[in-house]
């Protein structure tokens, strides 16, 4: 989450969903909470039933849309515009928080002189190269200050998905270089948001985004009245803004407007950021990604690797608690490779892995498709029905040699290679498909020990109750005894290659017949230890010289003094409504991030009614109803001295304490490919022209141009564009669980949604000639697929620049498998994705639809290729130039 | 009267049921899930039905909870400044139904073998090794809800076996029994602990109603589109509901009737026009016999 990351310090959900129950105001945005988060939901309903609003803006009318006190209908792939309307009107009608944005953001900072922005460019931002379609940042940073990366490499610092932690900037001792605290300079952050906003007036939103002019103002006004000393206002969001080419700005547009009202840090405030499973979270804070180490440390690079000094250099920031980031690095190696990892060889640093491009999943099914990976371990995830454009997914798992996958049940996944929807249409045959599929069977969350990392950076501890069936095994298991066999295999080696692998730390208790290793012995690990094997409380305790061992830095403390804080368990009616004592939140079990913000610069809390952490003169530290945030003796009037580094270096009035300057950030000046601030772009595919640019779409968004399997509709301004008049959005539902694993399998979940189908309005049935419970087919360039036809009123038309248009509404649980089946929505999406974090945008593409069933077996590949043949000739007709390609900046 | 919990004297508990809110309701029928997951219920079939999100369409033998939604061209509150702003107001209606546990319980009325029988919480329960699938109470009910769970329809048919019973079913009634096991435990019935937003709630009777009342006094005073109560009035045609709703419409809206009344109400006007009938019969038969003879 680089753009809560960049803006605040930290990659993660900034509140917690009890808190939501404070708020005066929740808007529920690019998220289905009541659908989608149930449990999580009831704080909202809390907060309805206190006298709060609760708006849920949205292109679809939902459950969540029926529980809230305004629902606002856009049209997908409008956010930006909606939202930029709302910055736009903050700051026109100033109804900023003076004290808050002047003392606790980067508004007063000024910016280089050659910074150029889109208004001024016509959508692109200064720095553009149309060869390498990437952006140069130099011109975004700070007046003054260099860009954070090693002296003498190009690379232009830590960008994308290594930004969960923006890693601050290169600021000595914590203060940007020039200021200006009337924000009156010219090129301040203030002044240039303004213009930069300028635009977006209500009329505008109403146009781009198909809502009233009136609702937009009631909005705008609603959230500005419940914000202030005595009120807050919070956001909800989900994959229903991440999912765009956009998504990392779009959570960008909610950052700017939290820090412009001051609801960030406060009790009811915040952005919620909703994920999608039990612990995703917790994939992230130690990651199944790619990029990243344990705790948001970068994963090293081959392009400007110089061993662990020069790794601790590009890591550590001067100020903020980044500075630390050496003893973050040195304890988690320690924990890896123990004793092997001596200060003499650097702790074993040139053992870790490096990497040398994008990595990402759907780089690596790209590459699949050219036959150039070997073997895939498919863990929790059915990339067959779940990831966008199915088909090339499959084709791609038919060019690998072997695969495993890991799962509850035979998922489409492990079954592609006999019966998937390319074998019906004859495109694959098994015979001729080279790969060799091994299922493993998993055991369920009921039949281990272990923690859950939950949307809110809590991690809950479960306990197995039952053991698994057969051979049914968790990962923790699997991958444990993986590790044993290897190394017993590697045990003789004297190539250096295996080294790591030989002294890597594999020591886990084991328990049972199963030899199941110990979960609370790998969270131990995690915690980490000090040098007389006593478990460390608190990542403050971390330190660089190898006398600490540390699985991920934010997580230690979860096992302070031997005690398993995530297996706390005291109810919330047994304490204060924080409940500090129920399990264990990272970092350092604050459950509110920031919320040295809940106090004005002085230390008093900003009104009775939202107080939450205050400075106690009497005994000079900060105390209340959180962990604070925030050093726990550091006065609110301490400025740091001009030698001082790391924490040391942030001022006692600066919130933000992971930001070398402590401030939350509205202009991103680094971290993010696509600009230092958000700006609308239409979606990859839209039947819509750009109304701000000429630059239509996001340039820097990620396209597969030469990827056969990932042909895109024609768009606005181009011949063909007729034939996907649609705008596509796909969707979950309470019922099913993502990819339909956990739930399509089970006769109680499969009776109550047991059919694929397409949700319309009654005005596009009619244009489009579809029957309510009969077929339709729905068509892009990806695929065809079928559905059974809900006509609901809840799925509006949009009147957009003037024109109506319909939207067309997808579920995306169903594939071929299972006790219920159905067309595989993400068959229909493409794979041009978000620039930061490589995410596809499966929440606005472009569709048609028909009514009846769609061709079967062979007779489906023809109808494609022949649609296809189509589009392109049209296309070749009359097609589409972008500034992005030929414009310099 | 016939909730008759003081027959058992000292071991009668106060009336417990159920007040389901459905302003709060979302929609999610962990109800019917967490009714199906304790009480080891069939699946109830796989039929897409196409009406809004239910798929469970009613309640039955295999489906003891059922949320209903109903989407309408209505506003969800009749003033302020956010109803006015609506052009094409829309709401989406939301609404666990379950078994009422009346008052005067047709079912338990007509049942000739004692299967259903009046528990010491003052709900109404069928005693599944007891019934003998006679199918009495099956149209005794004015709700619909008490169902007879069908047997196979044909030998290809997968039989409907439940793995603890270990037999085949089964041509038995079954309903919502207000989880009598879980009472007994000292928990609450399975829907209502599942339920996130609480809109499901579960207590004694008494309590319930006050506090529906002033629920429903609050949503008044913000304008709610149609609040009312159904089923907490105990001089209706049932005596009241030990399980009572707030709605936002009609009751014919969500699928229930409007005014209930157990059949076995009539009974003793239909005995006494059969003892009148019986009387005129014997009467004419005497005067035949015995009147014309001169």
């Amino acid at each position: 989450m680089p753009s809560l990351g960049t803006s605040f310090g930290r990659g993660g959900a900034t509140d917690y969903q009890q808190d939501l129950m404070n708020s005066d105001c929740i808007t529920i945005m690019g998220s289905n909470m009541a659908e989608n988060h149930p449990v999580g939901f009831q704080w909202v309903l809390e907060a309805r039933e206190r006298g709060a609003e609760v708006v849920h803006i949205d292109p679809r009318f939902t459950r969540t849309s029926a529980m809230s006190t305004k629902y606002i209908g856009i049209r997908a792939g409008s956010d930006i515009a909606f939202l930029g309307g709302v910055v736009n009107y903050i700051l026109e009608n100033d109804r900023w928080f003076h004290e808050y944005v002047r003392t606790y953001t980067n508004a007063r900072v000024i910016i280089d002189d050659a910074y150029v922005d889109t208004e001024e460019a016509d959508g692109l931002f200064s720095g553009w190269d149309p060869e390498q379609g990437k952006y140069d940042a130099t011109t975004w940073q700070y007046k003054g200050m260099q860009v954070h990366g090693s002296g003498g490499s190009p690379e232009e610092g830590v960008k994308g998905e290594q930004s969960h932690g923006s890693h601050g900037g290169l600021l000595s001792h914590g203060d940007p270089p020039e200021e200006d605290w009337d924000l009156e300079h010219p090129r301040c952050v203030f002044q240039i948001l303004k213009r930069h906003y300028a635009r977006y007036t209500p009329e505008f939103v109403a146009e781009t985004c198909g809502c009233t002019v009136e609702e937009f103002l009631w909005y705008a006004d609603t959230i500005c009245k419940n914000s202030g000393r005595e009120r807050t206002g919070a956001f909800a969001y989900a994959v229903g803004w991440t999912q765009h080419t956009t998504g990392v700005q779009l959570i960008r547009s909610a950052a700017i407007i939290q820090l412009l009202l001051g609801n960030m840090g406060r009790p009811g405030g915040g952005i919620m950021a909703l994920r999608g499973h039990a612990s995703i979270q917790g994939s992230t804070d130690i990651p199944t990604l790619y990029n990243i180490l344990p705790g948001y440390l970068v994963m090293p690079h081959t392009e400007h690797y110089g061993g662990l000094q020069k790794y601790i250099e590009r890591s550590t920031a001067p100020a903020g608690w980044w500075g630390n980031a050496d003893a973050y690095i040195v304890s988690l190696l320690k924990a890896w490779w123990g004793p092997a990892a001596t200060k003499e060889n650097e702790f074993c640093f040139s053992w870790l892995p490096r990497i040398d491009d994008d990595n990402s999943h759907y780089w690596t099914v790209q590459q699949m498709l050219k036959g150039k990976v070997k073997g895939y371990i498919v863990a929790g995830e059915n990339p067959a029905v779940g990831s966008a454009n199915g088909r090339a997914q499959r084709l791609g798992l038919a060019q690998l040699d072997w695969l495993v996958v890991r799962d509850l049940v035979e998922i489409e996944t492990a079954s592609f290679w006999y019966d998937s929807p390319e074998i019906e249409s004859g495109e694959l045959r098994t015979e001729q498909i080279p790969t060799e599929v091994f299922f493993m069977p998993a055991s369920t969350h009921l039949e281990k020990d272990g923690s859950f990392t939950n949307t809110q950076r809590l991690l809950q501890w479960h306990f197995k109750a039952v053991e698994p069936k057969e051979d049914c095994r968790s990962e923790l298991w699997f991958y444990y005894h993986l590790g044993k066999k290897i190394k017993e295999k590697l045990k003789e080696s004297q190539d250096p290659k295996d080294w790591p692998v030989q002294h890597l730390t594999w020591e886990y208790g084991e328990q049972g017949g199963n030899e199941e290793p110990s979960a609370s012995d790998v969270l131990r690990e995690i915690n980490g230890y000090d040098d007389h094997g006593q478990l460390l409380a608190a990542y403050k305790l971390l330190k660089a010289d190898g006398s600490t061992s540390c699985g991920c830095w934010i997580y230690c403390g979860a096992y302070a003094d031997g005690k398993n804080m995530a297996a706390r368990k005291t109810p919330h009616w047994e304490q204060t409504y924080t409940a500090l004592e129920w399990a264990w939140s990272w970092p350092a079990n604050r459950r509110l991030l920031y919320n040295r913000a809940s106090a004005d610069p002085d230390g008093k809390a900003w009104s009775d009614r939202k107080e939450l952490v205050w400075w106690d003169a009497e005994q000079k530290k900060w105390t209340g109803h959180d962990t604070p945030d925030f050093d726990e003796e550091k006065p609110p009037d301490y400025v740091p001295p001009d030698d001082a580094k790391g924490p040391d270096a942030i001022a006692g009035n600066h919130p933000f304490i992971m930001q070398a300057d402590g401030l939350g950030w509205l202009y991103v000046p680094q971290g993010l490919e696509d600009g230092p601030l958000p700006t609308h772009y239409e979606p990859h595919e839209s039947p819509f022209d750009n109304p701000l640019y000429s630059q239509r779409a996001n340039p820097r968004r990620q396209q597969n141009k030469d990827l056969e399997e990932d042909p895109y509709n024609p768009v606005a301004g181009e011949g063909g564009s007729e034939l996907f008049p649609y705008v596509v959005t796909t969707y979950r539902l309470t019922e099913h669980h993502t990819a339909g694993g956990m739930t399509r399998f089970t006769p109680y979940l499969s009776e109550l949604q047991p059919q694929m189908f397409v949700e319309v309005h009654p005005d596009l049935a009619r244009e489009r000639g579809l029957e309510h419970g009969g077929w339709a087919t729905i068509v892009t360039m990806r695929s065809a697929i079928e559905a059974r036809v809900l006509v609901t009123d809840r799925m509006r038309p949009m009147k957009v620049n003037g024109a109506v248009r319909h939207q067309v509404g997808l579920p995306y649980h169903w594939g071929q498998r299972g006790l219920v089946t159905g067309g595989a929505a993400n068959d229909l999406a493409h794979m041009a994705l978000d620039p930061n974090v490589h995410i596809q945008e499966v929440k606005a593409f472009t569709c048609d639809i028909r009514p009846g069933r769609r061709p079967r077996g062979p007779k489906l590949a023809q109808f494609m290729d022949e649609l296809r043949a189509e589009a392109r000739a049209a296309r070749a007709t009359a097609t589409r130039h972008e500034p992005e390609e030929t414009r310099k900046t | 009267m016939s909730t008759a919990v003081e027959s058992y004297g000292a071991d009668a508990k106060p009336r417990m049921g159920f007040f389901t809110d459905t302003t709060i309701c979302i929609g999610c029928k962990a109800c019917e899930v967490a009714c199906k997951e304790w009480n080891l219920i069939p699946e109830d079939g796989r039929l897409w039905t196409g009406e809004s999100y239910d798929n469970t369409s009613a309640l039955g033998a295999n489906s003891w909870r059922h949320v209903a939604f109903v989407e309408q061209r209505k506003p969800l509150k009749l003033d302020g400044e956010v109803a006015a702003l609506d052009a094409e107001p829309l709401r989406w209606l939301m609404e666990s139904d379950v078994c009422k546990h009346c008052t005067h319980a047709g079912c338990l009325d007509v049942c000739p073998t004692g299967a259903l029988f009046r528990t010491e919480f003052g709900t109404v329960v069928v005693q599944e090794d007891v019934c003998n699938g006679c199918g009495y109470c099956v149209p005794a009910c004015p709700f619909g809800v008490i169902d007879k769970r069908d047997l196979p329809r044909s030998p290809d048919d997968a039989p409907l076996a439940l793995p603890i019973f270990g037999k085949k079913e089964d041509g038995r009634v079954w309903k919502c029994t207000l989880c009598y096991d879980r009472l007994k435990g000292g928990h609450e019935p399975a829907c209502a602990k599942s339920c996130p937003t609480d809109s499901i709630q579960f207590g004694e009777l008494d309590e319930l109603r006050e506090r529906a009342d002033k629920r429903l006094e609050k949503l008044r005073a913000e304008h709610w589109n149609g609040a009312r109560l159904y089923g907490n009035d105990p001089d209706d045609g049932v005596g009241g509901f030990g399980a009572f709703f707030l709605l936002l419409d009609e009751p014919e809206v969500y699928g229930l009737p409007p005014d209930p009344v157990v059949p076995t109400a009539h009974l003793p006007k239909l005995w006494l026009n059969t003892a009148v009938a019986a009387a005129a019969l014997l009467t004419g038969i005497a005067v035949s016999f015995f009147g014309g003879r001169e």
